[in-house]
């Protein structure tokens, strides 16, 4: 079986600008953060990031890296909102496409489908069609005859999440009680890279816990990177919960500030000043 | 007793007559509203712990619902979630996106979230901790939940003056109750629209044993911040 580990940076080497980008987690929970920091480190711009969005979408943002969010919220739970989306949004920085958190699944199974659209309810009447005009409804051809919206696939050049524990093939774990949309940004995606805790032998990643935690398959995953509190500041329930000091130091610093102190340095230097 | 809990039992019987469906109850209120209800007159209500776990009363995990499947209950439709909003009409059309033009906000909020899906798929509340003109708008920034005009599901508004629902001329809102020591003039000055109002009665205050179901259930009176 092919070893597939990875550095942070090797991973980053494989997207360029424009592309479109999935970002696993939820809000400020399980987010691949060492992965956006190797991001923010580089020189990638133009980015479209497809994100149940968190802490993910503030950094980017504010390191000017994204053109476009696929959102449909962008929060850090225990804080309501990410102050660099906002004023992304405010300045104008960035263009939206904000759907209905749960056309996301939809859009995301269409992808991982291979089907151009899957139909819902969520959106109609609402003015998330008003404002994406790439959206179309789609009439049942059965007798019900029902007007649904037609959710377009949502391809993603690459996806990135993070998961628990890991091997080197690509099997990957979550330890936490959600499992979020992971497998679907994966399925979803041409490139999937998973960062993890730590990664073992595929025997001990299967006495890890049982056989349904498996998230992740290796026909899955292109890339595994071992990144130790690589979810950090957000949550990485199994291993450690969200670092809320630290999210609200993120939520009130001064941007240059915060760069110089945290993210100016590699990933070990972020956890050396974190820890 | 307080106005709030008074706010506590009208969240409550937001949920009367559900039977055993999944309550979403966002914020504090709320959230005691439904528990306050399956403690009494619904006891078949389902409620999450706010991650991925369904709880009974007592504190056991009687089954799981992460994201994925809270997605298939609202398709699935057996559900009342009691949402907040920034703005509300008088369609119940909600918004919790931005203020402003979309392309350039005055003001980024959440973003939609769930608001389109609950709506138009299963039965949908809202809680209003502070009444005001700032909310009740006659027309919303951007529809988020979508109101009764547009084929939303929108049952109740539950504020700190008054219980209202859409029983008004086209399904626009009406007073159902006023708070205790709440006056109609005093709810339409705090509204920006025309309200429906048919001589409101006085919202219910609580019973001896719902004020000590809500002690228990908020030991540390953090409903009252």
């Amino acid at each position: 079986m092919r070893d597939k580990r990875m550095t942070a940076e090797e991973v980053v080497s494989t997207l360029s600008d424009g592309m479109t980008i999935g970002i696993g987690g939820w809000g400020s929970r399980r987010k691949p953060m060492a992965l956006v920091r190797a991001i923010l480190r580089s020189s990638l711009k133009d980015l479209t990031v497809v994100s149940y969005g968190g802490p993910d979408l503030g950094l980017l943002c504010a390191a000017g890296k994204v053109r476009t969010a696929v959102f449909g919220f962008v929060t850090l739970d225990s804080i309501p909102y990410d102050p660099y989306f906002r004023k992304a949004r405010e300045s104008g920085a960035i263009t939206v496409r904000e759907w209905d958190e749960g056309m996301f699944q939809t859009g995301l199974r269409a992808a991982a489908h291979r089907l151009p659209f899957l139909p819902m309810r969520a959106g109609l009447g609402s003015d998330v069609v008003t404002y994406d005009p790439t959206l179309k409804t789609i009439r049942s051809p059965y007798e019900d005859g029902a007007e649904l919206l037609a959710v377009p696939a949502l391809h993603l050049d690459a996806a990135l999440v993070h998961l628990n524990r890991a091997d080197r093939h690509g099997n990957a774990r979550y330890l936490g009680p959600d499992p979020y949309f992971d497998d679907l940004f994966c399925l979803a995606a041409t490139k999937r890279y998973v960062s993890c805790e730590s990664i073992m032998d595929t025997a001990e990643l299967a006495a890890a816990g049982p056989p349904q935690t498996l998230l992740l398959n290796r026909m899955m995953v292109d890339g595994v990177v071992e990144t130790p509190r690589g979810a950090h500041f957000t949550s990485c329930a199994g291993d450690y919960g969200r670092d809320e000091a630290f999210q609200k130091e993120y939520a009130s610093a001064d941007w240059e500030s915060f760069v110089d102190k945290y993210l100016s340095g590699d990933e070990a230097t972020y956890q050396k000043a974190v820890a | 007793m307080s106005t709030i809990d008074v706010c506590v039992v009208a969240c409550a019987e937001l949920f009367r007559g559900d039977g055993e469906i999944v309550a979403s109850p966002m914020g504090l209120v709320p959230q005691l509203g439904a528990k306050l209800a399956r403690s009494t007159f619904e006891p078949d209500l389902l409620l999450s712990d706010g991650e991925a776990t369904l709880l009974t009363a007592d504190g056991v995990a009687e089954g799981w619902l992460p994201y994925r499947a809270v997605f298939d209950v609202v398709a699935h439709g057996r559900r009342h979630v009691v949402m907040g909003a920034n703005q509300l009409d008088r369609y119940g059309n909600q918004n919790i996106s931005c203020i402003g033009p979309h392309a350039t906000p005055k003001r980024q909020l959440l973003g939609v979230r769930g608001a389109p899906g609950n709506t138009i798929n299963h039965r949908t509340s809202y809680w209003v901790p502070k009444h005001s003109p700032r909310v009740f708008v006659p027309a919303v920034d951007m529809i988020s939940g979508v109101g009764r005009d547009r084929g939303g599901h929108v049952y109740r508004v539950v504020t700190n003056l008054c219980v209202l629902d859409f029983g008004g001329p086209s399904h626009a809102m009406r007073v159902v109750s006023l708070h205790p020591g709440v006056t109609l003039d005093e709810v339409v000055e705090q509204t920006g629209f025309p309200l429906h109002a048919e001589d409101p009665p006085v919202t219910r205050s609580p019973s001896e044993e719902e004020l000590a179901l809500i002690a228990k259930l908020d030991p540390t009176g953090a409903r009252n911040a």
